[in-house]
């Protein structure tokens, strides 16, 4: 008896792309990470042995003990409450301000890759304006202006965010417009909004994918020195970039008051990166 | 032929190679045997996946990172490739074998001139300044470049598809190799560009005195170029022996199946459909207990399922199958269908003096000049170019795709059909469809078969519920896809298949002219014969109007009532098929069919062309032909365009040459 | 000669129109965004009359078309206003602190250029093996953490702990070249670690392309040695593109140094920004991003101007 004749399973790609992802020990690891530090920012509040926010003056400054783990802080906090309790904000800002530019940015780089033409040119130009400044310096120029709040800082970061989501939309789509399936549907004089959302944006999303992942990591990146700066997360959230802000002039003598959120901002951003690298992986496949 | 004391330019023995996929090792060669003598020529044929690339590689000693030799040996020169040190494998490389490949314009660096690249064969074999520059310039000189030095300064991007493929060929020479490995070399090329680089190698091989590794998928070819051909089926060599002699009577029963896929020898479609093999071909490293080809043989015994056969030598010629002698002799087969003869429909579709011009950055490009064709219900229109002729432009320009210039009308049934598509009504929409060249792009991956259809018949035929699912059923079945196929994504299709379905969505909407570009060419030729009758099949069914194009002759010849040739946009010979055919043959034409290889393999009188098919931009004056036309006579040729003339019924050319001096065949 | 001078000329052309909407965004940004601005500036406790005779003073009470015109009018002469914190021209601050800005980014691209194209060269070239893992884990790891991380990372193990590294970015008026070089190399390590992953990895994926591509197999298989293949046909196609992203790294180069230049004390560009926005003098940080994105344009004109040089395709014309 010869090859088999099957009914093959009707397996999509994503189907594929999650059983590679699974498999690869970058996706894995990146996951691994990330997953802790969502949990601390969903349970936090349970699980830290002491208050983060409780001042507790006398024992300021005590380095890492069995008692504190790792050490308290100038007003006596204990810093590795403070560590855990601190990524419920970033975890907040980040995502949703990634959410917003990939939302807008899809939208923006679907309609100028498939239109073309003028709009495609203007489009363009101001992407081009957007990105010859630094996401620092632009969310600086902004939050200056509109003062700084969680949800400015979101709306700042999102929509800086936006050019660069668009123009890798922009070039997938340039791809895709000129397969023939395209033609294949404007000799069925379907819309244009039909062929951009239904036909196209599928065979897309991949790269979108891919390339959003990579943003929520610069977000995490952009809020973290934000917050350094004091644009950012504003007091008294634990948040780790306002911590280190607060206690760097101390970094000398006390070094655990700025290590260990600084290393825990660092995993985080490896995290997402992780994930990312390793969806990249299992998509290009 | 190859004598017992000489030491084989290239000798194989048992090699079986694996690719390791996705954690699974998959063999993709089991047991490749062959022999090239000193001189000789073989030509390696094989359909997709039949293992003849990695062949090629494998030959060389080039392998990916996932591949590996399982077993086997390949000798070069009496030498083991595989047990060479890496100082001694580069030396070999250097003066002994060399390689051609099937895309030039990618085998060439692009950031060096091909000077450059030219010399440093001359370099590394250790002759290098100024004689590396005269060995350069030499061998562009044999390979036919007119101008050497001009070339040599120039960067590959720079030259024609066909310049391209020549330096690529004067490297490989350059060094005097024992063996020269040809992967496709021809492919993409045009007809004309292909007869004389073929015609090249002939040369250029009785000069050095080269053995040859001819690969290729298509059998004509490799009849004209090679002294013994191979045919690979699924990792391994079905039959083996003497050109001539294996194409007259196959001892294979896959060799003989793919023979009479072929439309040969003036067949057309009336006169019966096209020989199919049924079922599809093994994907790379399938494993099967038997004969590979049983499951789709017609010779099929108890014995062939269960016992895999061996490469037995029988008098000369090497056959892998348990029944060689049943193979009736290889004489063109066809199933009768039912073909009646129509009487000649009124004109369904009329282009009037059709022109194209685009804006390009070099100035304006005219495409098409002032076409004028007639398309009847029920007729197969094949149109015939190579690059440059305008016949994707003239596709676009029908569809509506491309608006043609002011001044030309298509008419569809009575009423003018407005030039940009979305002016067009609805009707006129349905009524012209097309189906693509490559089937790989013109299904949306992310939807599956079901869907893509059900959509069509939404759109086209304003079909929905439950009367639609049953129409996409019904649709999909007469096109011959299965069932069990409906709710997979195009990925896990084969390209028959995939052609198929695209075939079933441009027939939704009950089409009354169908656009074909070149919907054939990225598929197998056991797969071409059950597509070209399923186009054919649907024609005579439902009087659909076919615009075929195609670089193929044999194709076209089957397929098509009626034959225009193009050629930079203007219409040079348009009549019936046989008359196009049996001629007299405008220049262009003659040059065409003679450039066309057929399986007979006899020597025939190749009309060259000069110089290279000239750029859309350039002016024309007087026949746009002239500058290559090896029938010109005189200063009108160059001065004075020539006009359409109709010289008997039904036929038309444009020549200044009088009738009776034209070519016959 | 004159395909240079064209496309040099049609390369401005889109620069100046970029640079025209980046002004306008600038502008709009600073001047629209926070709506009032002496109530801005003054904060919202402060009384009415107050804040309306601080916007008249200031000439925010005209119409923003004349506001705009007026500005960008006199920026291109030279004139970039006056600050409304210092009542002195801006211009000198901004000159001064790019000067010193510049010097840092040479530092930057001196260490990090050659280092990263080594990199992700060789770690192409041992694809897949422990160097490779090697290279590219670690570059991917120090891509991603914040410069202020690193840099404070750094300056407790360089700067603290083992005391070979100055921790501040100033120097001694008097001191040397030599002297002012070692105060820069510690502010010049976080970036260099940022910018090493990034444009390893580029050079690593174009290198690997090359190496994949035909016309490798086509330099292997005419019998030349290994390093022929890589100096002659393989580095050059894999390290064109990387030019490119090169230049737009080194333009973000001018204003991202905002972080460091902050940790470390030094009064670059970065740092006048930062300060003019936490004393929300608009003037002054119009002026100084205007400035940021100017340099990027500048250093991604010459980036495309080198791409356009070196490669052949463009150079030379179409096909045939």
């Amino acid at each position: 008896m010869s090859v088999a004749a099957v009914a093959p399973p009707a397996v999509s790609r994503w189907r594929d792309v999650r059983r590679i992802a699974l498999r690869s020990p970058t996706f894995l690891s990146g996951a691994a990470i990330v997953l802790f530090w969502v949990g601390c920012a969903l349970f936090g509040a349970r699980l830290t042995p002491y208050d983060p926010l409780a001042d507790d003056v006398i024992n300021s400054l005590m380095p890492p003990s069995s008692e504190h783990w790792f050490g308290t802080d100038q007003l006596g906090r204990d810093v590795f409450s403070r560590v855990i309790a601190g990524a419920r904000d970033i975890l907040t800002v980040a995502p949703l301000a990634t959410g917003l530019g990939t939302a807008a940015g899809a939208s923006l780089g679907l309609a100028s890759g498939y239109f073309g033409g003028w709009f495609d040119a203007i489009v363009g130009r101001i992407i081009d304006a957007f990105l010859a400044l630094p996401l620092i310096v632009v969310s600086l120029l902004a939050l200056t202006a509109l003062g700084t709040s969680n949800a400015t800082v979101v709306a700042v970061i999102g929509l800086s965010f936006t050019p660069i989501i668009a123009r890798t939309v922009r070039a997938a789509v340039l791809g895709e417009r000129e397969l023939d399936y395209v033609v294949a549907c404007h000799l069925r004089m379907e819309s244009s909004a039909y062929i951009m959302f239904v036909e196209i944006l599928p065979n897309v999303v991949a790269p979108v994918l891919v390339e959003a992942t990579v943003r929520l990591g610069y977000a995490i990146f952009a809020v973290a020195t934000l917050s350094f700066l004091g644009f950012g997360i504003q007091p008294p959230s634990p948040d780790w970039g306002l911590s280190i802000a607060t206690n760097y002039s101390l970094v000398g003598d006390y070094y655990w008051t700025v290590l260990f959120d600084a290393l825990a901002i660092a995993s985080l951003v490896i995290g997402v990166n992780l994930l990312a690298d390793g969806l990249e992986h299992a998509v290009r496949d | 032929m190859l004598s017992a004391t000489e030491t084989p330019a290239l000798e194989i023995e048992d090699l079986r190679f694996a690719y390791t996929v996705r954690g699974r090792e998959r063999e993709v060669l089991h047991s490749l045997s062959l022999r090239i003598g000193r001189g000789e020529s073989y030509g390696l044929v094989g359909e997709s996946g039949c293992g003849k690339s990695t062949a090629a590689l494998a030959a060389m000693r080039y392998l990916p990172a996932n591949g590996r030799i399982v077993a086997g040996s390949v000798r070069i020169d009496g030498r083991d490739l595989y047990r060479l040190s890496n100082q001694d494998l580069r030396r070999l490389r250097c003066d002994v074998v060399s390689m051609v490949y099937q895309d030039p314009g990618r085998a060439l660096n692009p950031s060096l001139t091909i000077g450059r690249q030219l010399r440093e064969v001359f370099e590394v074999a250790g002759r290098g300044g100024a004689e590396s520059a005269a060995g350069a310039r030499d061998m562009l000189r044999r390979v036919r470049i007119a101008d050497p030095d001009r070339v040599l300064d120039r960067y590959p991007h720079q030259l024609s598809g066909g310049m391209q493929q020549r330096v690529c060929i004067a490297m490989a020479l350059a060094s005097n190799p024992a063996l020269l490995i040809l992967d496709e070399p021809t492919t993409g090329l045009d007809a004309t560009i292909e007869a004389e680089v073929l015609d090249l190698i002939a040369q250029l091989r009785a000069d050095f005195g080269t053995a040859i590794l001819f690969i290729s998928h298509n059998l004509a070819v490799v009849a004209e170029m090679c002294d013994r051909v191979g045919i690979l089926y699924g990792g391994a060599l079905a039959e083996e022996g003497a050109a001539r002699d294996l194409f007259e009577s196959p001892r294979h029963p896959y060799t003989a199946a793919l023979l009479q896929c072929l439309p040969r020898a003036g067949q057309q479609k009336q006169q019966g459909r096209l020989q199919t093999i049924p079922g599809a071909l093994p994907s790379p490293g399938e494993i099967v207990s038997g004969c590979a080809f049983a499951d789709r043989c017609a010779y099929t015994q108890a014995r062939c399922r269960t016992e895999a056969p061996l490469l037995r030598d029988i008098g000369g010629r090497r056959t892998r199958c348990h029944f060689p002698e049943r193979i009736a002799a290889a004489a063109p087969g066809s199933v009768d269908a039912a073909c009646p003869t129509r009487e000649p429909a009124p004109a369904l579709l009329r282009l009037d003096q059709i022109s194209k011009t685009y804006a390009t950055v070099h100035g304006p490009a005219k495409v098409l000049h002032e076409i004028s064709l007639e398309l009847r219900a029920g007729e197969t229109l094949g149109v015939v170019g190579e690059s440059g002729s305008g016949k994707s432009t003239l596709a676009k320009v029908i569809l509506g795709l491309a608006p043609h210039d002011a001044g030309g009308r298509i008419e569809l049934g009575s009423a003018t059909l407005p030039r940009d598509l979305r002016r067009r009504a609805g009707d006129q929409v349905k009524a012209i469809q097309i189906v693509f060249q490559n089937p790989e792009g013109a299904l949306n991956r992310s939807h599956a078969v079901d869907r893509i259809i059900g959509r069509a018949l939404t759109k086209l035929s304003g079909l929905a519920g439950a009367v639609r699912a049953g129409r996409v059923a019904s649709l999909l079945e007469s096109m011959q896809v299965a069932a069990r196929y409906f709710h997979v994504f195009p990925r896990q299709l084969s390209g028959g298949l995939k052609q198929r379905v695209a075939i079933a969505r441009a027939f939704a909407g009950e089409p009354r002219i169908v656009v074909c570009d070149e919907p054939t060419s990225a598929l197998d030729v056991s797969v071409q014969a059950a597509i070209l009758n399923l186009l054919a099949e649907l024609q005579a069914q439902k009087s659909v109007a076919y615009v075929f194009i195609s670089h193929d002759l044999g194709v076209v010849r089957y397929i098509a009532d009626r034959i225009m040739v193009l050629y930079l946009g203007r219409v040079l010979e348009i009549g019936s098929a046989a008359q196009v055919f049996a001629g007299p043959h405008h220049p262009y034409t003659e040059a065409l069919l003679s450039s066309a290889p057929s399986l007979e393999g006899s020597p025939r009188d190749r009309v060259a062309l000069k110089g290279e098919i000239p750029s859309v931009l350039e002016r024309q004056a007087g026949c746009v032909f002239h500058s290559r036309c090896p029938r010109k006579f005189g200063a009108l040729c160059e001065t004075e365009p020539p006009p359409l003339r109709e010289f008997e019924p039904g036929h038309a050319l444009r020549c200044h040459l009088p009738v009776d001096e034209l070519g016959r065949s | 000669m004159s395909s240079i001078a064209a496309f040099l000329g049609q390369r401005l052309g889109w620069a100046v129109m970029t640079l025209l909407i980046l002004s306008v965004m600038v502008f709009f940004g600073a001047q629209v965004l926070p709506g009032n601005i002496g109530r801005a500036i003054l904060g919202p406790l402060a009384d009415v009359a107050a804040v309306t005779a601080l916007n008249h003073e200031l000439g925010v009470d005209r119409p923003l078309w004349v506001q705009y015109w007026d500005w960008i009018s006199h920026f291109v002469r030279g004139d970039m206003g006056r600050s409304f914190i210092y009542h002195t021209p801006v211009f000198p601050f901004v000159a001064a602190s790019l000067t010193k800005s510049l010097a840092l980014a040479l530092v930057v691209c001196v260490l990090v250029i050659p280092l990263s194209l080594a990199g992700g060269v060789y770690a192409a070239l041992k694809a897949h093996r422990a160097a490779d893992r090697i290279i590219t884990l670690t570059g991917l790891a120090m891509t991603v953490v914040p410069e202020f991380v690193s840099g404070i990372i750094l300056i407790l193990v360089f700067g603290v702990w083992l005391r070979w590294l100055p921790i501040s970015a100033k120097w001694a008026d008097d001191a040397g070249l030599l002297g002012r070089l070692d105060h820069l190399i510690l502010p010049a390590l976080p970036l260099v670690l940022i910018l090493f992953g990034y444009i390893a990895k580029m050079a690593r994926a174009g290198t690997l392309a090359a190496l994949e591509s035909d016309y490798t197999r086509t330099a292997v298989l005419k019998g030349l040695p290994q390093a022929t293949v890589i100096g002659r046909h393989v580095l050059r196609n894999a390290l064109l593109p990387t030019i490119s992203v090169i230049g737009t790294q080194v333009g973000y180069l001018i204003g991202g140094l905002i972080v460091v230049e902050t940790l470390f004390n030094y009064r670059g560009i970065g740092a006048l920004i930062f300060s003019a926005a936490k004393a929300k003098d608009f003037p002054m940080l119009q002026a100084g991003v205007l400035t940021v994105g100017l340099c990027y344009t500048v250093a991604a004109i010459f980036a495309d101007l080198l791409f356009y040089l070196l490669n052949p395709r463009l150079r030379s014309g179409g096909a045939r």
